[in-house]
């Protein structure tokens, strides 16, 4: 015990003495020069990309964003073969009390929470959001059905296997369009497509293609994750 | 003003996560961790970064809050 407080207090000091001084040489906030941006806003503007970060996040970095997305299917694929559904037969879970305002809340901002998902990811390289973002959005909205409706209804519009299907289509999408950019371009998930006209819908080229794959395989891994929680939280077979 | 909002709410994380750590029980653990997600959108918000914020308000203020009330519910049972 003595010996990991005395660890923890080494690697703590240390941590802290990096921050600091990497916080001493950071450019001040609001400062006019910055190396990154000046590189960045240019290339955004070329391809037609409003925001920034969704220019870095699926043009000059999609590389990453692949490596993240794989990190997401990892994590489901991890949840779905450790935590395996529970053998007992169990009864769904008995309906609890809600408050009424709860529920009526709930009611009231679940359309909104999937117009609202929908928006972010279908917008995601004109204002800020993009896929990951809306897709956790459409994830959690649709639990919405759990807390003012019930259980049950959650279970019928949640349709499992076919997320799990899309979850995985998804991310091999994401890929296939980064080869289509390679035959076509040259370049590893390099943007093939038109690039349309600053600030419309169908612009930006491969952005919101990549951006759109991400958030229906968010979306759906999500909802399979919280499946199997909710399961065994729950304490019934799937 | 402007350095004085950032203080503020840089100031609101740091108590919001003060409550996080001090709080003990798991159990109640989770309702702060989700204020402090929702401190966290707020100076990401002040910091001009509204991607993060949108990412750090859906998954850190719903899911990991949820998540981690599953999993107290399930291991707790036992």
């Amino acid at each position: 015990m003595r010996t990991r407080d005395g660890l923890a207090l080494v690697g703590g000091t240390g941590v802290a003495a990096l921050l600091v001084a990497a916080f001493l040489r950071m450019p001040a906030v609001g400062e006019h020069a910055h190396v990154y941006r000046d590189l960045v806003l240019p290339a955004a503007l070329r391809a037609n990309t409003p925001n920034l970060v969704s220019s870095v996040n699926f043009d000059l970095r999609a590389f990453d964003t692949l490596g993240e997305e794989t990190i997401v299917a990892a994590a489901v694929v991890g949840v779905l073969a450790l935590l395996q559904p529970p053998d007992r037969r169990a009864t769904p879970p008995q309906r609890g009390y809600v408050l009424p305002a709860v529920r009526f809340s709930g009611y009231l901002l679940l359309p909104v929470a999937v117009v609202l998902g929908l928006d972010v990811v279908l917008h995601g390289h004109l204002t800020p959001g993009g896929g990951f973002q809306g897709g956790v959005v459409l994830a959690t909205g649709w639990h919405l059905l759990y807390l003012s409706g019930s259980y049950s209804a959650l279970q019928r519009l949640r349709p499992l296997a076919w997320l799990e299907h899309a979850e995985a289509v998804a991310t091999g999408l994401y890929v296939a369009t980064g080869l289509t950019g390679l035959v076509v371009t040259g370049g590893f998930l390099a943007n093939f497509l038109p690039l349309g006209r600053f600030g419309s819908l169908l612009s930006a080229g491969t952005v919101p293609l990549l951006s759109v794959l991400v958030g229906l395989e968010v979306a759906a891994g999500v909802i399979v994750l919280l499946s199997r929680f909710l399961a065994h939280g729950l304490g019934h077979a799937r | 003003m402007n350095t004085a909002l950032l203080l503020m709410t840089l100031l609101l994380v740091a108590v919001a996560a003060l409550v996080v750590v001090t709080t003990h029980d798991p159990r109640r653990q989770a309702a702060p961790l989700s204020v402090f997600s929702l401190c966290l959108t707020v100076l990401f918000v002040v910091f001009q970064a509204p991607d993060v914020a949108l990412s750090e308000l859906a998954v850190g203020a719903a899911v990991v809050p949820l998540l981690v009330l599953l999993t107290v519910r399930k291991v707790g049972r036992r």
